[in-house]
């Protein structure tokens, strides 16, 4: 603002000179030249500033769907695979625990190295064996258990290639790399070569992916307990968040006493309580919950009673807003009537008030769902194979289970890192499109 | 699963005191609802009420505080060389946790059995205690409140005090939560300036706070002077609001002067995806995707980057706050009165010299409000500093070099580490009270300027 404008300076006064030198033709063309090339410049800048935040936001996705969509599938071969009843239950009794404890391995390297031919030596031998995923005797071993009847029969089964495999599969190892830097020998990749011309190798969608817990081997990992986890956590988030906000909501809109220096205290509190850093209130739910009445770690519950507080200022805040936008004239009708305060509020202004309150609420779980740093310090953050049963069991969340992938060093985890994220972008995107829908109704009305 | 049982028997309860409540309340009226004061209905809600508060607030109070008595309890039953506080003694309390449940424990000694058997029968013993209590509250709250039902008893009355009543223990929920922040903090941070003092930790410019096992190590004490990570966090917070603040006021000037409402309408809700994407979402890129693209370019020219620079971490968490710079902003403009524009544009200014010149004077004080909310926003925030910063300390101003932040020291310090007298993890504490009190300063500062400035113009 320094810069002075000369049309600023010398006001053009009632004299009018002609000849002033910056009054002549041509110096006010050459300024109003200068002065619209300066406001083009301008605008420019804004749609600029525009095009970047819009650029990077499209950026970031199409950077984690590129990363991504191939963490959704998986390399499987598919081996007809002879249940053995000699090596799986040499005593025929079909005890489960005979079943679950037996050796499923040769079950598959028997097929495999019928295929491959030359496998001699047990350094080639393993390193062929290195084609296939580790956690392929599981899926057999599932299939046995599931129905023993197969046993003695001969079944076309596609199993879990291992990570190695996998990403020179999908391309993201060169095959042109040096040996040394690759995973695969030479000798891995002529047999998975071997294996592809017999038309045995396949990429097919993961159902694993959605359906199992973490694995340290990329291949095997699923978001399926992180999904479970966050389900509890934020059914118990719901369940307190709601009623705790709507109830705080109505007293403080309806029945506080006005100017009132706690009412005034308790609405200061809550709007500096949705400012505060995400995770303080961990430290909170670290001190407070599982210091203080000791609460289980890695619990769902914790974590949903600290997602609980967090939210609760964004349930009553945009509760608030709703409540005070049902008209006066409605409340004044029903008292009229002979209706009590209770009456009023259960019978008029919450319904009328809901589907803002609600799309309140479902922009706070959202917030919630994609909260990770609290989770850290209340210790929801473990490697946990299993999927949890309820809350109280030890859970991740989706948000924690991609920090825990993005941390680790297997270059297959890179894939499912991104898929997770793009799962868990999925649910933010119908939550928040289920607000959107429900505010367009709100409004219209 | 004891607790859920009594809450469901207390349920059953009050239905059952529901419906004694509207039959005898009929029965008063004389077999009609005309002669009473309140409906029948309130009067069995009347009944539900005394029998259901106090045995839910007396099980609200056993739940918050019977953990703490019944530990007490058995670790004063213990041996007296095995009272003294520690790991070893939370070991010896798990063990007897599982020992009780059933599992079975580790290398469990005679005295955690023992333990254990009394834990189990003190349980037991305060489950039945409290279930005892429960019912006679329950049935002795019922009975009193249908002693009490008469005809010109004013039940509705009643019931809706107690409504209110509740509404106004929700409402007081905000404020607990505040004092137990607060009160944990300064707790715990009070601990930790017991072992390390207060001008070593505000002044000091050392950090590494890994505390030796042994107490004969070299450097076991760990040093905790936090002036590096202030600055670290300076350093991130100022990069990603360089980032942020054009941005962010050139959109929102857009939006509210030049955008069509149309567009507008399209705009506004796009930029605020970015603050809906997940914190860990920008960590995972600016780790994997921005650092090393930044990396990249500095060698191009011949510069030495570090893998975890300051830079990547500070573009992305720019990123992320832009939109909290262009809504507040975009409000704050839109306040401005149009007779102030129209004025201007009167004069013959040109749109942007009147932005230039008028508008976003006339807004500045809610824009400063509005950039001291993200600020306070790029301080709090953890994960992508957790994930995209570095973890040493390092005392510098150069972006392109590996810094660390407050938020990421107190997930490193609690993350996997579970005894809490160490000073280590006090140290947490003590730096969540900081970024406590630094945010809350900035939020208050920026929310009063703002309301000002609202008013101002209203």
């Amino acid at each position: 603002m320094t810069d002075r404008n000369p049309d600023h300076e010398t006001p053009p006064t009632a004299t009018g000179r002609v000849g002033h030198p910056l009054l002549t033709t041509e110096a006010v063309q050459r300024r109003l030249g200068r002065r619209r090339r300066q406001e083009w410049r301008f605008q420019a800048y804004c749609l600029v500033a525009i095009g970047l935040a819009l650029g990077f936001l499209l950026l970031l996705f199409s950077d984690i769907v590129r990363k991504g969509w191939q963490g959704f599938r998986q390399t499987e071969v598919t081996f007809e695979i002879f249940f053995d009843p000699e090596q799986i239950d040499p005593t025929g009794e079909r005890d489960p625990e005979v079943l679950a404890a037996a050796d499923y391995a040769p079950l598959w390297r028997e097929p495999l190295r019928e295929i491959l031919g030359d496998v001699e030596g047990r350094r080639e031998r393993r390193a062929a064996y290195g084609l296939i995923s580790s956690g392929a005797v599981f899926d057999l071993q599932q299939m046995v258990m599931a129905d023993a009847s197969i046993l003695g029969s001969t079944q076309s089964v596609a199993l879990p290639m291992s990570d190695a495999t996998d990403l020179m599969m999908k391309g993201k190892i060169s095959r042109d790399l040096p040996e040394e830097e690759r995973p695969l020998t030479d000798q891995q990749l002529a047999w998975l070569d071997q294996l592809r011309a017999e038309g045995l190798v396949h990429i097919a969608f993961n159902t694993r992916f959605l359906s199992s817990g973490d694995s340290r081997s990329p291949e095997l990992a699923g978001i399926a307990g992180a999904v479970m986890g966050s389900f509890y956590a934020m059914v118990v988030t719901l369940l307190l968040a709601f009623p705790l906000g709507v109830a705080t909501a109505v007293y403080l809109e309806e029945f506080a006493p006005q100017n009132n220096r706690w009412i005034d205290l308790i609405e200061v509190n809550i709007n500096n309580l949705a400012a505060v850093p995400s995770i303080v209130y961990g430290l909170l739910g670290l001190a407070v919950f599982l210091n203080f009445f000791g609460l289980p770690r890695s619990a769902p519950l914790v974590g949903g009673l600290v997602l609980c507080l967090m939210t609760l200022p964004t349930i009553i805040i945009t509760g608030r807003v709703a409540i005070k936008a049902v008209p006066p004239s409605l409340r004044q009708a029903a008292y009229g009537l002979g209706a009590t305060p209770l009456q009023v509020v259960r019978d008029h202004v919450l319904p009328q008030a809901l589907p803002g309150i609600l799309t309140g609420t479902i922009i706070g779980l959202a917030r919630a769902l994609g909260e990770t740093a609290p989770l850290l310090m209340i210790g929801m953050v473990a490697f946990i194979v299993d999927i949890p049963e309820g809350p109280l069991s030890p859970a991740t969340a989706l948000p924690v289970q991609v920090y825990l992938w993005s941390d680790s060093p297997e270059r297959g985890f890179l894939e499912k890192t991104s898929a997770a994220i793009l799962v868990l972008l999925a649910f933010l995107i119908v939550m928040n499109g289920a607000a959107v829908w429900m505010r367009r109704r709100f409004q219209t009305r | 699963m004891f607790i859920i049982l009594l809450i469901a028997f207390l349920l059953v309860l009050s239905s059952v005191a529901y419906r004694v409540g509207v039959k005898r309340a009929l029965s008063v009226g004389g077999g009609s609802a005309r002669a009473l004061h309140s409906l029948p209905a309130y009067h069995g809600l009347y009944m539900v009420c005394w029998g259901l508060l106090p045995a839910l607030a007396l099980i609200v109070v056993y739940l918050s505080v019977a953990p703490t008595l019944i530990e007490r309890t058995i670790v004063a039953s213990l041996p007296l060389e095995l009272q003294a506080e520690g790991p070893q003694r939370e070991l010896l309390l798990s063990d007897i946790e599982s020992l009780a449940v059933g599992d079975v424990a580790s290398q469990a000694g005679e005295v955690a059995r023992q333990a254990a058997e009394l834990l189990k029968s003190v349980r037991h013993r305060s489950m039945m205690g409290l279930a005892a209590i429960c019912l006679v509250l329950g049935v002795g709250g019922a009975a009193f409140a249908h002693r009490r039902i008469e005809l010109q008893a004013p039940a509705i009355h009643r019931v809706e005090g107690a409504v209110k009543a509740l509404l106004f223990l929700a409402s007081l929920v905000a404020v607990v939560t505040t004092l137990g922040i607060v009160l944990s903090l300064v707790f715990e941070a009070f601990r930790f300036f017991g072992k390390v003092s207060v001008v070593e930790f505000l002044c000091g410019r050392e950090w590494s706070p890994q505390t030796a096992l042994r107490a004969d190590q070299v450097g076991s004490s760990g040093t905790f002077g936090a002036v590096p990570l202030f600055a670290g966090t300076l350093l991130i917070s100022g990069i990603a609001m360089l980032v942020a603040a054009p941005i962010g006021l050139l959109s929102a000037f857009y939006m509210a002067e030049y955008a069509k409402p149309r567009t507008r309408s399209m705009l506004k809700p796009l930029l605020e995806i970015l603050a809906g994407i997940p914190t860990v979402v920008y960590g995972f890129f600016a780790a994997l995707t921005v650092a090393p693209a930044i990396r990249g370019w500095g060698e191009q020219w011949g510069l030495d980057v570090a893998s975890e620079s300051a830079m990547a971490a500070g573009l992305v968490m720019g990123v992320m706050i832009i939109p909290f710079v262009s809504s507040i902003s975009d409000d704050v403009i839109s306040a401005v009165p149009q007779g102030l524009r129209q004025a201007s544009l009167g004069l013959g200014a040109t749109r942007s010299e009147t932005i230039r010149r008028v508008v976003f004077p006339a807004a500045l004080p809610g824009i400063v409000g509005g950039l001291l909310l993200a600020v306070s926003r790029a301080i709090g925030e953890t994960m992508i500093v957790t994930m995209a910063a570095g973890l040493t300390a390092n005392l510098t101003a150069n972006p392109l070099e590996a810094v660390t932040t407050v938020t990421v020291q107190i997930v490193t310090l609690l993350v996997g580490d579970q005894e809490f007298d160490s000073a280590k993890t006090l140290a947490a504490f003590a730096l969540g009270l900081m970024l406590f009190l630094v945010t809350l300063i900035f939020n208050v500062i920026a929310l009063t300027v703002v309301r000002r400035y609202r008013e101002q113009y209203d």
